[in-house]
């Protein structure tokens, strides 16, 4: 992890210093430990805060549509695979031209989820974590204890599927294995087995805590709509209320939009404040997607997104 | 099931205004009885429909939801329907996984001379939906809310 950081910083410094690019977004250390920030390095000073840790939860590719008006200039972003992924969909609905990116791989050994730490060390609270190899050194007040990141990666990146980078100017590591080794057909849909009544129990009860602060959107690469359908009046799509039909509408719907293009970065479940798994319904779609129309989102630039596009022979049994 | 025998459905149905609607038109010109259970709602083309309309109607209290378009092929606008098609196979399939029951969603490709197509779907889906009873998920009831 330090050697990517290492690299990162001295890759950033260089092109910042060279001009190549306007600014450098990346991950600075947060304020409060597991959740790096999102940063913005305009020059090479600034370039020194740039970190790597295994806590880079969100999505840099979110950041690059969502920069300042009258930032028009080229810039770099550090993309692990699945933020590599949605920057090639962002290129394929025409968010921006390849040339205006430079994008910093970094062949990704999966991410670690702050809240299975927590519980990892019996919900103590704790002051600082570094990394030691392929373990978390996690300390608060008059106590340490380490923990093996393999035991508390995300969901999301135990069954990660594209851990390299898809596009990428320059590495800041050698490849890595592209799986983490999970199974994703197999943990994908979990609700699938249940029956309908079981299905609405589960998704009520997952969608419960919802407090609808829309973080999970404003996470997301995909979610870049001027106005969203949240916040529509007239018609009015989905209610501001925390009533059951309000949440379930919005967490649906989030869903949906993210057909044929969700990369399952994970950024929405790590966002949450409330631990919502909304990857157990964007998981659905992926798998329908992949085994229906054979896509998998942001591999291939070239490709036409699933969702625009059809082909004659698409599978209709439920149609009469 | 039998305790829903008295039961009569709200079902909302999106007919396009190229195919299904006129074949709605022929089968009451030709005098085809069908069960009046559904009210329609007149859509340009089936790739007009979007999932929001879907969810809107369950919200305002519909026991199910019938869209029917133009045949494969026969778009007036060349391909909406077949675009349409890739968005309700994911919707029917995100909301069926999600605990809308089997049943309350129904799609057909109906054109306008096909009458007694339309007499036979619009039993069909009726039956379907009126044999779940009342639908008791994603609606809004602003009484209870209130």
């Amino acid at each position: 992890m330090q050697a990517r950081a290492d690299k990162i910083r001295e890759t950033a410094k260089k092109l910042l210093a060279d001009g190549k690019v306007d600014v450098v977004i990346g991950y600075k250390k947060g304020t409060v430990p597991m959740r790096e920030a999102p940063f913005f390095a305009y020059t090479p000073e600034e370039a020194d805060q740039l970190v790597w840790t295994s806590f880079c939860c969100g999505n840099l590719a979110n950041f690059a549509i969502r920069r300042e008006k009258g930032e028009a200039g080229k810039f770099a972003v550090v993309a692990q695979g699945c933020v590599s992924r949605n920057l090639v969909g962002l290129l394929t609905e025409n968010q921006f031209a390849r040339d205006d990116i430079h994008v910093i791989g970094v062949p990704c050994l999966g991410m670690c989820d702050r809240r299975k730490v927590a519980d990892k060390v019996g919900g103590k609270l704790i002051v600082e974590v570094t990394e030691e190899g392929d373990e978390l050194v996690v300390s608060g007040q008059g106590w340490q204890e380490k923990v093996a990141r393999k035991d508390v990666l995300r969901d999301n990146c135990l069954t990660c599927q594209h851990r390299n980078p898809v596009i990428s100017d320059e590495l800041a590591a050698e490849a890595v294995d592209e799986t983490m080794g999970g199974d994703i057909d197999f943990t994908a849909a979990p609700w699938e087995k249940l029956d309908a009544a079981g299905r609405w129990e589960a998704f009520t009860a997952e969608v419960d805590a919802c407090i609808r602060c829309y973080a999970c959107r404003d996470a997301c690469p995909l979610c870049y709509c001027h106005v969203c359908f949240v916040d529509e009046s007239q018609p009015q799509w989905c209610g501001k209320t925390q009533d059951e039909a309000d949440v379930a509408s919005f967490h649906v719907l989030r869903a949906f939009h993210c057909a044929g293009r969700c990369t399952d970065c994970g950024a929405c479940e790590s966002a949450c404040p409330v631990g919502v798994k909304m990857r157990r319904l964007t998981s659905k779609i992926e798998k329908d997607v992949r085994e229906l129309y054979d896509y998998e989102p942001g591999m291939d630039a070239e490709a036409t997104p699933p969702m625009s596009v059809y082909r004659p022979n698409d599978p209709q049994e439920f149609i009469k | 099931m039998s305790d829903n025998s008295e039961f009569r459905p709200r079902i909302a149905a999106f007919f396009c205004n190229w195919c299904t609607y006129g074949g709605a038109d022929l089968a009451g010109v030709s005098r085809l009885q069908y069960p009046p259970d559904f009210r329609v709602i007149r859509i340009p083309c089936t790739g007009r429909m979007s999932p929001k309309f879907i969810l809107q109607a369950f919200r305002q209290g519909v026991d199910g939801v019938w869209v029917s378009g133009c045949h494969p092929g026969d778009c007036h606008y060349i391909a909406g329907n077949y675009y349409a098609r890739r968005r309700f196979t994911i919707m029917k399939n995100l909301l069926e996984y999600v605990g809308i029951e089997p049943g309350r969603l129904h799609f057909s490709w109906i054109s306008s001379a096909e009458a007694t197509k339309f007499q036979a779907t619009a039993t069909e889906v009726v039956e379907a939906i009126r044999a779940l009873g009342p639908a008791k998920h994603m609606i809004k009831d602003i009484r209870e809310v209130a």
